[in-house]
This record gives C-alpha cells, structure tokens and sequence, in this order.
C-alpha cells in the first residue's frame, strides 16, 4: 500500500531529476574569465548569474621576494618597511604607548573530508599560505616615531593561531582560534609571561575552515565583538558543523558570556567602531565556486540581531542553490550589505581613519587590504584599497592606496593583511607573504625623517 | 540456435578455466572488472540517499566511492594492455568501449562531486551515477566481466 504510493510520486521525480541533470551538463563549460571589478565596488553591485563548475577556476599568484623593492603608493603618501623577518604575520595592534604588536599566526591542520581537500592542501602550499605559523606576538617599539622601531621582542608566545587582540584598560585579550585568553598588561610591559586566563571558549576544531578571530572592544570596555567565520565555503559540511559560526559575538568582558549580535556574515575577518556614528562596521568575506563575478566580499554596518544571508542567500536575498533545506523564513529577513569590495578580493584588515597624519582626503574613511583572490581569472585584490566616508557612510568609489604586492609576471611578492594606525598617524600593513610589517606615512610630512634610510 | 549463443556469452565464465588452459594465460583483468562497477553501484546508492536526507555524510561516500573506482579503473586498464600484450589476448571493442564511457562519465562525476553542498549531487551527479551503472550493468550482464577475447575465439 505504501511502498505503491512511493513508487508512483518517485519515480516521475527521478525522471525529471535525471533530464534536468543532463541539460545541466551542457552549462560545464562556460567561459569563466571575471569582468571588470569596479562594476562590483559601492552600493549596489552587478550580480552575474550563477555558474557551476566541473573543474573550478584555480589562479594562484606564486610567491617571489621583495628584494629592495616595496609597495606602491599614491601620490602624497610614502611606504617603507618597519620591519621584516616575521613569520607569517597576519595582524597588527597598536597599544596605548604607540608599540605595535605583530600577531604571527597561520591556520590549524584543516582535516580531509573529500579527495578535493588533498588538492586544497597542494593549492595554498603553492601560494605561500602554508608557511610555518610561529603562534606568537612581537612586539615594535619605535619611541621617536620615525619608523625606525629600535626594539624588538617577543612579547607573548605559545598561541594557537592568535589573531585579534584588544586591550581594555590593564588587560589584553587576544583571540586564539578556540578561545579568548585574557592577561594582565602594564603600560611598557614588552612581554608577558603569565599564562593568562580564558573568558570564554570560541568555536575551533576539528575543522576550524575559517579559524581567524577578528576582535573589538566596545568603547566603554564592557563587551566583545568577536568575528566567527563559517566553518566552509557554503555549509558542505553540514549546518551542525556551523554552529554560532559566520557571525559577530558580542562577548561580556566581566563573565565571558556570548550571544550572537548579527549571523550570516560568512566570514567576518574585522570589525572597527564608525568614528562619526559609533556604528559598528565589519568586512565579510564571500562564498567561492559560483564564478569569477560571485560573491563580492563587502563592507558593511552590522546591525544588532541582523542576518546577513549566508549560506542560503548572497547580498541579500539571492538564493544560492547548493543549500539544502533552504529556510526562505531567514532568506526574507536577509539584509543587504552597504558597500560590495567586488568578488574574491579576500579582505582581511580594516582600519577606520581618525588621525590626520595622511593627506586630509583619507580623513574619516576606511582603508581595506584586499588579500587577494585564487580562485578568480584576472587576478583581484592584491592591495591596500580606500574607502570614502561621508557622514558615516561610503560616499564614492574605492581607490587604490598601495598597490604593487603583484610583479609583472603576476607573482605575489606579498599579501597584505592586518591593518592598524600607529601613533603618529602612519598606517600599518602586515604582509604575510613577503613577511614584512609595511609603514604607510605622508610624503611631506616624514621626508626629512626619513632621509638617509 | 538460442542454446548456441546462450553458450558463447552467460556460460563463458563457467566454462572459462578449461578453454584458459588451452590458451595458456588467464585474462588477468577479468579478477578487477567488476572492483569499479561494485564501487560506481555503492556511489549511487549513496548519492540516492543523499538526495533523500541532505546528509552530507552520504555525499562524502559518494566521492570517495566515486574516486576509488576510479582508482580501481585505472589497475583495470593497466591489466587490459598486459592482457592484449602478454595474454594472447584480442579487445572486444563494444564492450570495452562501454566500459570506458562508464569510466570516463566517472570522471566527470567526481568532479561534480567536488562541488559544494547539494548542487555536487542533485542533479547532475545522481543523474551521471545512474547513467553509469547503467552502462556498467548491461556490460557485466552481457559480457561475463571481459573486455577481451582470446585470440581465435569466436565473436
């Protein structure tokens, strides 16, 4: 009776199923070369229709040394290196003396799944992504603020793949991938030998896809804004694997108890208080194997309780059809985010400028390192981008600030990464390909200090 | 007439050992063929139940399914050239070539398979499977798990 009723609403569905699958074969083989990105930079980005691939795009940029050589900048600004040698360093925090710390960090072991994994592993090994991680933070100390640090030590080791770092009044918080451990700091302190203590676990292991833990204080010091990213590209390992993951925490300082402040955000690599609002402003990374033009990663205000899409929907509320079950009751509540970085540029760091060392127009803004893309023909990302802002919000196109991590030949001589403002106004980039702490002044305003390096 | 060319396809397995004798060399592919048709079968059945439960545990056999057949695939073509080389051995072209297209469709399915979340099953990836066994049970079926004749047999 029942096995009857099975048989004749199935089988016409597996039909269907198997023609539509035939037809599809046919799309395999479209051309997969990316537009152009400005189309998908500002409010409102063109979106391509989906593509789904047999083989899907590689484009790695194969890592080469600096030499001499450095970075691009604009006019009016110049670049040169605070210091080289690090180990993978992935981000950077200024403490309230103008030291900065470099956090030198790479991701855990990532488990195999499926045979794709094994390729993965030989793919980031070829881009450079798998160098050493050293699990620790040193620590610059450039007293005359010229750019020349004359001390260099290692201010707390035996991390497991640190990388945000708060400080709220005397005590650091820094972000393991598992947990946030909090120790005790006193001004001009250069290391740290206590062994700290955990204010609350964060999601880790045992695949940990996404394992950087941007962090924030509130400006009152009471809470913090943690970015969890997913646990994968979009859910292939099932939603339980992604629990209270691609979302901002918000965490209290005083016991360590967590709620999700906003979720959907895929990946939300930093996070940075709005000077002019106070709103709360985050970078995401998007999803990946849709094609060259999907997903553009974003800027965006977070706003509390907000969903953001991920997995079951992109910059809004385009479904993305390898979910399933989908949940069109969170899809409907989906928010579109406010500003798209176009598609695979990876940003990893943001800082919003408040200092007035740089040239005024950079005054208010957002600087955004675009890590750059492997999965995307041309190449994307791969510098230091500026964002206008105008009344606490973008107001114009993104510009190129620092360029030139890419030779000629398309080589990465380096990725930027974390970013942070030192003391006397200079943006900091770290650069975990060429290893190097980059140091970003105004070309007036440092040139007599800097004659003779 | 039927009990003549019942003889000459079901019954060659039973019958293999003696007539292998007379020709010296056993075809050693025959003992892998079906290694990639119990892998490919085992794949559907996974990439069935996924498309039933959305369990992604289903769609990691599926893959691994899919690739180890593959693997197996490949020792099968490398016995297939030492048969046709050392085995006094002659391809049996129809079913040889039904057995690659299986494989080669294989192919295609575990880089479907590698895709993210449903879409690397449902549609296109269970549709491939079912084309493959498919293939590969009307070749078992019909063939006694040869690619080959041996040389001087009749077709």
């Amino acid at each position: 009776m029942n096995t009857s009723k099975i048989h004749h609403t199935k089988l016409p569905r597996l039909a269907a199923l198997l023609a539509v699958g035939v037809a599809s074969l046919g799309l395999a083989g479209c051309d997969d070369t990316g537009g152009d990105p400005r189309v998908q930079i500002g409010a409102n980005p063109v979106l391509p229709a989906i593509q789904q691939y047999l083989l899907p795009p590689i484009r790695i940029a194969p890592p080469v040394p600096w030499g001499n050589d450095t970075p691009k900048v604009s006019q009016g600004l110049q670049i040169h290196a605070l210091a080289k040698g690090f180990e993978h360093p992935r981000s950077l925090y200024v403490l309230p003396n103008g030291d900065v710390l470099v956090i030198e960090s790479n991701g855990p072991k990532a488990p195999v799944f499926r045979p794709k994994d094994l390729i993965t592993g030989v793919v980031q090994g070829l881009a450079g992504a798998k160098a050493k991680d050293a699990n620790r933070i040193t620590l610059l100390r450039d007293s005359k603020g010229d750019g020349v640090p004359e001390l260099r030590t290692v201010f707390l080791d035996h991390l497991n793949s640190p990388f945000g770092v708060a400080l709220i009044g005397h005590y650091l918080y820094v972000a393991n991938t598992d947990a946030i451990v909090r120790y005790p700091y006193e001004d001009g302190q250069t290391s740290i030998t206590d062994k700290g203590t955990k204010l609350t676990e964060l999601p880790g292991g045992p695949i940990d896809h996404h394992w950087t833990k941007a962090l924030l204080a509130s400006p009152d010091g009471s809470k913090l804004y943690v970015g969890v990213g997913s646990n994968s590209n979009v859910a292939e390992n099932g939603m339980e694997a992604e629990r209270e993951r691609a979302a901002i925490w918000e965490v209290d300082v005083a016991t360590g108890a967590h709620r999700v402040y906003a979720s959907g955000v895929r990946n939300p690599t930093g996070m940075q208080w709005q000077p002019e609002t106070g709103k709360l402003w985050a970078i995401a990374n998007e999803r990946d194997e849709i094609g060259p033009d999907l997903v553009p990663d974003y800027l965006t205000s977070v706003r509390d309780g907000g969903f953001y899409g991920w997995p079951y929907s992109y910059y809004g509320q385009h479904l993305d059809p390898r979910v399933m079950p989908q949940r069109p009751d969170l899809v409907s509540k989906a928010i579109k985010p406010d500003y798209a970085l176009s598609s695979h540029v990876a940003p990893l760091g943001l800082a919003m400028y408040t200092a007035s060392a740089l040239p005024a127009q950079y005054k208010d803004g957002a600087f955004v390192s675009e890590h750059g893309s492997w999965d995307r023909t041309p190449l994307n990302g791969y510098k230091v981008v500026f964002v206008p802002f105008s009344g606490g919000t973008p107001s114009g196109p993104a510009e190129d600030v620092v360029a030139g991590f890419l030779d000629q030949n398309s080589h990465a001589r380096g990725r930027p990464v974390g970013l942070a403002v030192d003391r006397t106004g200079a943006l900091l980039i770290a650069d975990d390909v060429g290893n190097t702490v980059w140091r970003v002044s105004s070309a007036a305003a440092s040139s007599t200090s800097r004659q003779g390096s | 007439m039927k009990h003549i060319t019942l003889t000459a396809t079901n019954f060659r397995p039973v019958d293999g050992p003696r007539s292998d004798n007379l020709a010296g060399i056993k075809p050693i592919h025959r003992i892998l063929a079906p290694f990639p048709v119990a892998y490919f079968a085992a794949a559907l059945a996974t990439d069935l139940a996924y498309w039933r439960t959305a369990e992604v545990m289903w769609e990691r056999f599926s893959v691994w399914l899919i690739a180890g057949g593959l693997v197996m695939s490949a020792l099968v073509a490398l016995a297939a050239m030492s048969d046709l080389a050392f085995g006094k051995q002659r391809p049996a072209w129809v079913r040889a070539l039904g057995y690659t297209v299986a494989v080669l469709l294989s192919l295609l399915n575990v880089f479907v398979h590698s895709r993210d979340g449903y879409t690397a099953v449902v549609p296109t990836g269970l549709t491939l499977s079912v084309i493959v066994v498919v293939i590969l049970l009307v070749y078992s079926v019909t063939a006694g798990w040869t690619l080959t004749y041996r040389r001087g047999e009749r077709q």
